[in-house]
């Protein structure tokens, strides 16, 4: 799965973190361009569920399947 | 961003105004996937009061009037006697819908208008700075109440149920998915519709009402109070999930006005 976060959009509210069954997302510790912290990612543990997508207040967040 | 943000958003405005982690955020994406459902924007026609509520309905790429404090609902009631093959969907805070809007509220679910009231409940006036508002439980100290808050609060589905509206819903934004469905239901309702979402308010009521800013904590408490089951007694502090009561043999007040040709 691929997991892709808009940085434009993304205000790093860690609701993401908070719905992920799989753990996918962690806290992370680099900074968006306007100084939110991004989400930490690890793909090969997302199931992609789109838990996240639903609960994104800024839909920000997207998992596509790979081919 | 997200596609259906992509396609139904009106992304001059984005990003959102709403502080980050706020609940209003998550009904707005509930919304545009029950309008991606329901077959688009075009069916569509949305009024807002004023709150941070009032701010959902503006960053959807359709029809949208932002009126006054409290007149959503009678705008509305003109806008489905103009245009009643559109669905109306109100979008209105609890301060909007019961403290001043009050009046216009009962009075809509009397007449069984035919049109869908989305009352974000957040406990607070968050947008002015957090007051009591009619909805902040009993004890809680805010910035008009420094003693703590001796009135009770309302329960809005309850008013709703005794004013006479045939579809009543309780949601919150822990539950999104929950949420969508019964915004689907609500929006095919002929009849008042009432959707109650408990949201949280990381930036006012989370900080008086909770003791944490965090959004994460307010959702996992709003998620460990909400109660989906139907044959489970409440224990303090809990609130029931889900449709709470549907009717649909009232009819619904506008087809009754055009049918006769007084509008």
């Amino acid at each position: 799965m691929k997991i892709l976060i808009d940085e434009a959009y993304c205000k790093g509210c860690g609701l993401c973190i908070t719905v992920c069954p799989q753990h996918a997302l962690a806290p992370g510790s680099r900074r968006s361009q306007k100084g939110y912290l991004m989400p930490a990612t690890a793909e090969d543990k997302c199931d992609s569920c789109k838990s996240c997508e639903i609960i994104c207040p800024d839909f920000a967040i997207v998992t596509v399947k790979e081919p | 961003m997200h596609p259906l943000g992509e396609k139904y958003l009106r992304k001059s405005s984005l990003p959102t105004l709403f502080c980050p982690g706020c609940g209003d955020g998550t009904i707005l994406n509930a919304m545009i996937r029950a309008i991606d459902k329901l077959g688009g924007t075009d069916h569509f026609l949305f009024v807002s009061g004023i709150g941070c509520s009032g701010w959902i309905p503006v960053f959807i790429n359709a029809d949208c009037i932002h009126t006054l404090h409290g007149r959503a609902i009678p705008v509305a009631t003109g806008l489905k006697m103009a245009q009643p093959g559109k669905h109306v969907v109100v979008f209105t805070g609890d301060g909007d819908c019961l403290g001043i809007g009050g009046n216009h509220f009962i009075h809509a679910a009397r007449r069984n208008l035919n049109v869908t009231v989305v009352m974000v409940n957040n406990y607070i006036y968050g947008m002015t700075g957090g007051q009591v508002a009619p909805t902040t439980p009993e004890k809680i100290v805010t910035k008009t109440t420094p003693y703590g808050n001796i009135e009770a609060p309302f329960d809005a589905c309850g008013l709703a149920r005794a004013a006479g509206a045939t579809f009543i819903a309780r949601h919150t934004t822990a539950l999104p998915r929950l949420l969508m469905n019964d915004l689907v239901k609500a929006v095919q309702h002929s009849g008042f519709s009432f959707v109650e979402v408990m949201t949280q308010c990381p930036t006012q009521a989370g900080r008086a009402i909770y003791g944490s800013g965090e959004p994460s904590v307010l959702l996992n408490e709003l998620k460990g109070r909400a109660v989906v089951a139907k044959n489970v007694e409440l224990k303090p502090g809990q609130f029931r999930v889900g449709t709470l009561h549907q009717d649909a043999s009232r009819p619904p007040y506008a087809p009754i006005v055009t049918a006769e040709g007084t509008a």
